[in-house]
């Protein structure tokens, strides 16, 4: 637990998901979660990882916003254990009613385009599409979608899911996303606290790049030094 | 001897006192009211008032928390 306030410190996150689950009984000297990180410096995010359908994620969050009277949450439905692709059927489902109840929901979801807008028109408040499959590290498998999802809405974008090293978010930043979500990266790399400052260094490297306008490419060559005056 | 009656807390099959409420549940395992949720047989139950929550033979209690986890 000490670790993982140490990574979240040095990646400079401003967010950090949290999952609900029982309260160890037996165990009570156990540590909690905010004895290490505290949420008023680091905002919770409380997240439904690990379900399946609309059901289990509209209870997860109910009993989250009862824990600290979060309204700020994440939508995670799954829909089958082996690439742990979201289920955008009842992902919808539970936005909706979601939205209906007073979440503010950031939903994670497939790169589609034509759903993130049912999405946004369903009223979530933020769209973050996979990179890839949930901790498979390949980066960004379709920058023309996340391209496109970026120029249609103007919700917060986040990459959740999929990267494997520090270049990915600086890719993720350069398409324009407003931030990415990291945690197998980070937290399984052999030197995990120093990745966790690559990838902060990787977000600001990439958020500036955006901002400063890139040339344009092209097929040939052209000199950086001035032509006059040659001798 | 108090008649007892069964309830599951976090899944744990527990035997209590019959006049038990939801207060005395918390009070004993000393949960940490401000850091929790709970529910009763899954509906979601207002902390403010546990003291008027009478427990039944086979009641469901979840008791849960955040941990770290994306």
């Amino acid at each position: 637990m000490q670790e993982c306030a140490k990574a979240i410190n040095l990646s400079g996150a401003e967010i950090v998901t949290v999952a609900v689950r029982r309260v160890n009984i037996t165990d009570k000297k156990k540590p909690l979660l905010m004895d290490y990180i505290d949420p008023k410096k680091i905002t919770y995010l409380p997240n439904t990882a690990g379900c399946f359908n609309s059901k289990e994620a509209l209870r997860t969050l109910r009993l989250a916003r009862e824990i600290g009277g979060w309204k700020l949450v994440k939508l995670e439905v799954l829909g089958e254990k082996k690439n742990l692709f979201p289920e955008m059927i009842e992902t919808l489902k539970s936005t909706e009613v979601l939205t209906k109840e007073g979440f503010k929901v950031m939903v994670y979801c497939n790169d589609d385009p034509l759903m993130a807008k049912r999405l946004e028109n369903a009223g979530a408040s933020a769209i973050m599409p996979l990179a890839a499959p949930i901790g498979s590290g390949l980066g960004i498998i379709n920058e023309i979608n996340i391209r496109i999802i970026r120029k249609q809405t103007k919700l917060p974008l986040i990459i959740d899911a999929g990267l494997g090293q520090a270049s990915d978010a600086t890719i993720a930043m350069e398409l324009g996303c407003d931030g990415v979500l990291v945690n197998t990266a980070i937290a399984k790399a052999k030197k995990p606290f120093q990745m966790a400052l690559a990838f902060k260094n990787a977000v600001i490297a990439g958020r500036q790049s955006f901002l400063s306008g890139r040339i344009k490419k092209t097929l040939y060559g052209n000199p950086s030094s001035p032509k006059s005056g040659i001798i | 001897m108090k008649k007892k009656i069964k309830i599951k807390l976090n899944g744990k099959l527990k035997a209590i006192n019959n006049n038990s409420t939801l207060f005395n549940i918390v009070q004993k395992n000393k949960i940490p009211l401000a850091k929790v949720a709970i529910e009763l047989n899954q509906e979601i139950v207002d902390k403010k008032k546990l003291k008027s929550i009478n427990l039944k033979n086979n009641d469901k209690i979840e008791i849960v928390h955040f941990i770290g986890g994306g």
